[in-house]
């Protein structure tokens, strides 16, 4: 603190004597940083923007573009057979529909769990519920990965590999989201629930009627981090499922890539793009309400 | 346990008094059931059969399992593949979580300042986070294909000696980590620049009027202010490198021999490339008591500071 007060007392006589030399250099300054940040964001933009842009132009690239040195940094002859290539070497379609199954199915269903988890222990009053909220909170401790070989064997057991049930079960349990929106819904007007309940309206239709409604953006941030997980999950979708009718796309790209190898980039990039281009899409329009959801959560939790 | 049940008669004064929390009782099990259930199975369960399994031996081909007490722990802590994996898991987590946390600081500082253009920087910088790892890791293979690929060719241009990168006993984890950098840095930077904005704005013109310049602004300022949302993303990007695997199983299948074998992918491949279960569940009780270790430790610190303050 003491070089603090002595700079400010510093700055005072300075500014008392030559007030016009101290702006300009302020001015330069000021001009120097934003150069800086420019370059900063430039810099930024260049890392991210080099390898898509590459990515795209390599799968509208033939073979012999591809394996040529120096690269060509815009395809001559665009090769737009790469997409139906890469549609036909692995089952997309399918996939796709895999994918969105298990996605929707899944975050459906955690949601139901997480929701109705969060209703009983934010708002009805039962001895002993705070051990049991403490269990739920202790399985957030218990990342998916380390589970996996048992939830394996549990799938396998009730004969559900290969199937939509098996990549969807063992994903429906909810820690965090029932440890989210109890925070929420804890912070709502406790008046509020209380007149709906003096109005006669039972918990079912308080939580559809009162509590839902006044937890729109926090049931959206919910969602989309949920979706967004599962949409890219690898490692259960690869363990429980054989064959390549089963697999979501994440897993499919994967096996799309080890099958036509490096002899067929163009194949696989475009695959690759096949399965990023939607989620990209679907960022561009919810962009500003995820990226905001998911700093506030992280900030307050 | 005990306490949801509903008293014995002989507890309550008349018979006619039940308690007012027992009408809402059979809605509250009927609420939690199903999430606790599925909790049960697929969480705890698993935590409680991988400890069993880790005193077994199993191919998961024959019938039952058989128990070989301690031998898959004194098998797996004296050979020289579990220190490996230990010590890449450490190198893995200590570079791609440092170096993130520290580039993303820095982004998060440009992106606070309001220049044109910082909300599409912001955007595509978030873009790779919410992509399938997988796909991330087919794009950095191209790039880094050796001869052909872009970063190669650029590697040569610059005069450097033709590496595989992902291939190369002493390139493959830094390449791998670099990978991880690019994929999360811009999550991290959104979230330290939520921080950024919840620190009050009266706390930098007092400093201001203090006289005090942009760097003592920010060692006095920012980094205090920003040190709970720094803890914070320290603590979930470890554990969240300690389950990182799709990057790892696409770029280079934790080859070349052991160079990227983090514990996670050790798991993956006792279990489901060498099925001895008995081994992978060994491995997965150390992740688990790793992570859990981190955890206990973070609820410890984040204790102290609500104590402190």
């Amino acid at each position: 603190m003491n070089s603090v007060t002595f700079a400010s007392a510093s700055r005072i006589s300075s500014k008392s004597t030559d007030l016009p030399r101290a702006t300009s250099q302020m001015r330069a300054s000021r001009l120097a940083g934003a150069i800086a940040a420019y370059l900063g964001l430039g810099v930024a933009l260049v890392i991210v923007g080099i390898p898509t842009y590459w990515v795209i132009i390599g799968a509208l690239k033939t073979n012999r573009e591809i394996y040529t040195v120096p690269s060509t940094w815009w395809p001559p002859n665009p090769a737009w057979s790469n997409f139906p290539a890469a549609w036909a070497a692995a089952p997309f379609t399918r996939m796709y529909l895999n994918s969105i199954a298990v996605t929707f199915v899944s975050t459906t269903l955690k949601l139901v769990n997480a929701t109705f988890c969060a209703y009983a222990f934010a708002y009805l009053q039962i001895p002993g519920r705070n051990l049991i909220f403490m269990f739920i909170l202790g399985a957030l401790m218990i990342p998916e990965e380390v589970t996996v070989l048992p939830n394996y064997l549990t799938v396998a057991s009730l004969g559900y590999v290969n199937s939509i049930t098996g990549l969807i079960l063992p994903t429906i349990g909810s820690a965090f989201g029932t440890f989210f929106l109890r925070q929420h819904f804890l912070s709502l007007p406790r008046e509020v629930i209380e007149a709906a309940r003096v109005d006669g309206a039972g918990h079912l239709q308080i939580l559809w009627h009162v509590v839902l409604p006044l937890s729109r953006p926090v049931l959206a941030t919910l969602i989309l981090l949920t979706a967004v997980a599962r949409w890219n999950d690898f490692l259960w979708p690869l363990v429980v499922t054989s064959k390549d009718t089963m697999r979501t796309l994440p897993v499919g790209i994967f096996f799309l890539f080890t099958q036509e190898g490096t002899t067929e980039w163009g194949v696989v990039l475009a695959g690759t793009i096949i399965v990023i281009a939607p989620i990209i899409a679907l960022f561009i329009v919810v962009q500003r309400h995820l990226v905001e959801g998911i700093a506030s959560g992280a900030v307050k939790g | 346990m005990q306490s949801i049940r509903v008293p014995r008669p002989t507890t309550v004064a008349s018979p006619s008094a039940t308690p007012a929390w027992s009408r809402d009782l059979i809605i509250f099990i009927a609420f939690i059931a199903p999430n606790v259930v599925t909790l049960c199975v697929f969480s705890y369960w698993p935590m409680i059969r991988n400890l069993w399994l880790s005193f077994t031996y199993w191919d998961m081909i024959a019938p039952e399992p058989l128990w070989i007490g301690l031998d898959n722990w004194v098998e797996v802590l004296t050979s020289a593949t579990f220190w490996t994996v230990l010590r890449n898991t450490l190198v893995f987590t200590v570079g791609s979580v440092g170096i993130t946390i520290m580039i993303s600081l820095a982004l998060s500082l440009l992106l606070n300042q309001k220049r044109v253009g910082r909300n599409v920087v912001r955007a595509a910088m978030f873009a790779p986070a919410i992509l399938p790892g997988s796909a991330i890791a087919l794009v950095w293979t191209f790039l880094l294909a050796p001869y052909y690929g872009l970063i190669s060719q650029a590697a040569t241009g610059l005069g450097m000696p033709m590496t595989r990168w992902q291939n190369d006993p002493v390139w493959a984890m830094p390449t791998v980590i670099l990978v991880v950098i690019w994929k999360t840095t811009g999550y991290d930077a959104v979230i330290f620049l939520a921080g950024l904005q919840g620190i009050p704005r009266e706390l930098y013109e007092a400093a201001r009027v203090d006289g005090a310049n942009a760097w003592q602004r920010f060692v006095n300022v920012t980094i205090p202010g920003l040190s709970p949302v720094a803890f914070f993303l320290t603590v979930t990007s470890i554990l969240s490198s300690f389950q990182a695997f799709d990057v790892i199983r696409v770029m280079t299948g934790g080859g070349p021999v052991f160079a990227t074998t983090t514990l996670i992918y050790q798991v993956y491949s006792e279990a489901f490339v060498g099925f001895n279960a008995g081994r992978a569940a060994t491995y997965a009780t150390i992740l688990f008591g790793l992570m859990l270790a981190i955890t206990v430790v973070q609820i410890r610190m984040v204790e102290k500071r609500v104590t402190y303050e």
